[in-house]
């Protein structure tokens, strides 16, 4: 019985090794590809430490194919919609979230059907309807759509963390005598901004990687976002310079990993298990 | 119905409308971004499917009827393309739902390195599709890629593997489940710990072993989450597009050509919009087909259980 135990806390090890290397090793191999010269990034030979390290790749990265201007237009695209996002659904979350009935329901509709229609069928028109408003190939035309496309995601959460709050603490402020935006104002926006801040975050990451609108909407190279620019890093196969590449990656990814992590104990505390529950 | 609410809408007092007034108000600055760049182009798109609209300027826009849907129905590159979408967003969905369940089983113990596995299944899920779909670029490359290296030491000849007509689209599979399965651990592993464990405790006195427990408590237990869980990534999956985009874009012979590609090439390649959005609106009504389906199967057999 015992040496059955142990095989199996063995076996489990075992398998939870496996889930590591698998889940971890490209990130691993890409960090280690962003310090190899491109001799090594070529020969026949994989080794995970790089030898010699080199650590001009970054530099490299950053003052080829306007990757720095890239990485500006993403600050500015992300942040802003960001921004945008969370203030225009703040209301609406709200109202989902507190009012009965009809609006509720077709709130959800909405939210829900959202998910279903792929993104390539509403691109077409979209397209049509910014280039009427000259809009197309703007970093500004590109804000407006993400934000339309987060607010699915942020109303979800948003309405979530407002259902969160005690009704009683609303209606006690209004036994005192409080109108509806002094509630909103006192009593909600403070207990509602740890849910504010994770949304936000939340919605600055699906903007910071989001490849398809950006690439069917930008067309001028300086406009390029991030990921556009790595994906013309590319480029015809073998000329590929994969040093700069993967230090440009490796760049890219910062951001949005250092918000997952900070977002980490809400991610496992089941902040999405909400939305699931059947 | 509407003869008993008609009056009472007239009826509404002084309050009643301040508060409708409010509510308005609180939707109105939500609403207009959706209706100006998701609700308009959604039906226009559905619209566009019946014309003949190309994006050459100054070409007229007839309206042609189901013209674009009976081309597409004897249109074999388009289904094949529909085909090769449904083997890679069922099997994303399923063998991400698998391996996702192991990794949740393993965390919900009471192993070491937690901590370390939780950290690190966040990386593919903190990763810019574009960054992911590079990064496996590197992984498979046939000269210098780590996969092939690993292999030859065991003596096994190397494989293109984005550039085999085999191995193409499985390549691609992996890629795929290995970026969704953050995401769906973490809703796994939310729904286990939901479970009361008195139902364990109990079964685990009855003398029943983890593997019974595992079978009749926790995967009954995680049914609804299992449902959302596979229907969502399927969805998901199926409409994704940059991913593949850049680590295969169609691959060889096609064998990566998912419907959205296949779509997108067709509208801004060729500038067919017309075309391109009727292949859309072929694509919305399979896929809520094959949802409902699935969904009417999994509550009747969850009403079977429950029965």
């Amino acid at each position: 019985m015992n040496g059955r135990r142990i095989a199996g806390r063995a076996l489990q090890y075992l398998a939870l090794a496996g889930y590591l290397i698998f889940l971890g090793f490209p990130l691993l191999w890409l960090i280690s590809a962003s310090f190899k010269s491109s001799q090594e990034l070529n020969s026949l030979t994989a080794n995970l430490i790089p030898s010699p390290w080199v650590f001009d790749n970054y530099a490299n990265a950053l003052e080829r194919q306007n990757l720095l201007t890239a990485a500006g237009n993403s600050v500015l695209v992300a942040v802003l919609t960001m921004i945008i996002a969370v203030v225009l659904s703040m209301p609406m979350a709200y109202a989902l979230a507190r009012l009965r009935g009809r609006l509720r329901a077709a709130g959800t509709v909405w939210i829900l059907t959202s998910q279903v229609f792929p993104t390539i069928l509403i691109i077409i028109p979209l397209f049509l309807v910014l280039r009427t408003l000259q809009l197309n190939d703007t970093l500004f035309g590109l804000i407006l759509v993400y934000v339309t496309f987060t607010l699915p995601f942020t109303l979800w959460m948003l309405q979530g963390f407002v259902a969160a709050i005690p009704r009683e603490l609303e209606e006690a402020a209004e036994m005192d005598g409080a109108g509806r935006l002094m509630i909103l104002r006192s009593v909600v926006l403070p207990l509602l901004v740890p849910g504010l801040v994770a949304t936000a975050m939340f919605t600055f990451v699906s903007a910071w990687n989001e490849f398809f609108l950006a690439l069917v909407l930008l067309q001028s190279p300086e406009l390029y976002t991030l990921p556009i620019a790595l994906r013309s890093f590319l480029g015809a196969e073998g000329q590929t310079q994969l040093g700069p590449l993967a230090a440009g990656a490796v760049l890219a990814t910062i951001p949005s990993f250092v918000i997952f992590s900070i977002l980490q104990r809400r991610l496992t505390g089941g902040l999405l298990a909400g939305a699931v529950k059947g | 119905m509407s003869a008993t609410t008609a009056p009472k809408v007239r009826r509404l007092g002084p309050r009643a409308r301040a508060e409708r007034r409010e509510a308005i108000a609180l939707v109105v600055p939500a609403l207009l971004p959706i209706v100006v760049f998701s609700l308009i182009p959604l039906l226009s798109g559905v619209a566009l499917g019946f014309t003949n609209a190309t994006l050459r300027r100054n070409a007229e826009v007839e309206f042609i009827g189901l013209g674009n849907f009976i081309e597409l129905a004897g249109d074999t590159r388009f289904w094949g393309s529909f085909g090769i979408g449904l083997v890679w967003a069922g099997a994303v969905a399923l063998l991400t739902l698998v391996s996702s369940m192991g990794l949740a089983l393993l965390l919900n113990t009471d192993l070491r390195f937690k901590t370390l596995t939780r950290i690190l299944a966040l990386v593919p899920w903190a990763m810019p599709p574009v960054v992911i779909a590079i990064v496996w670029r590197m992984i498979y490359n046939p000269n210098s890629g780590p996969l092939n290296a690993f292999l030859e030491t065991f003596g096994i000849p190397g494989v293109n593997w984005l550039g085999d007509f085999s191995t193409a689209l499985p390549a691609v599979i992996v890629v795929g489940v290995w970026s969704g399965i953050p995401q769906t651990t973490v809703l796994l592993l939310a729904g286990m710990q939901s479970i009361a464990p008195e139902l364990h405790e109990a079964a685990a006195v009855d003398g029943a072993g983890a593997v019974r427990r595992f079978w009749h408590i926790t995967l009954p237990g995680l049914r609804p989450v299992i449902i959302a869980i596979t229907s969502l990534d399927f969805i998901w999956q199926f409409n994704s597009f940059g991913l593949i985009y850049v680590l295969s874009e169609y691959g060889p012979g096609g064998r990566t050509m998912i419907p959205p590609l296949f779509t997108y090439l067709e509208a801004f390649r060729n500038r067919e919009i017309g075309y391109a959005s009727a292949m859309g609106d072929v694509l919305v009504i399979a896929i809520m087909l094959i949802l409902s389906l699935y969904l009417v199967h999994q509550f009747r057999q969850q009403k079977a259980v429950k029965a």
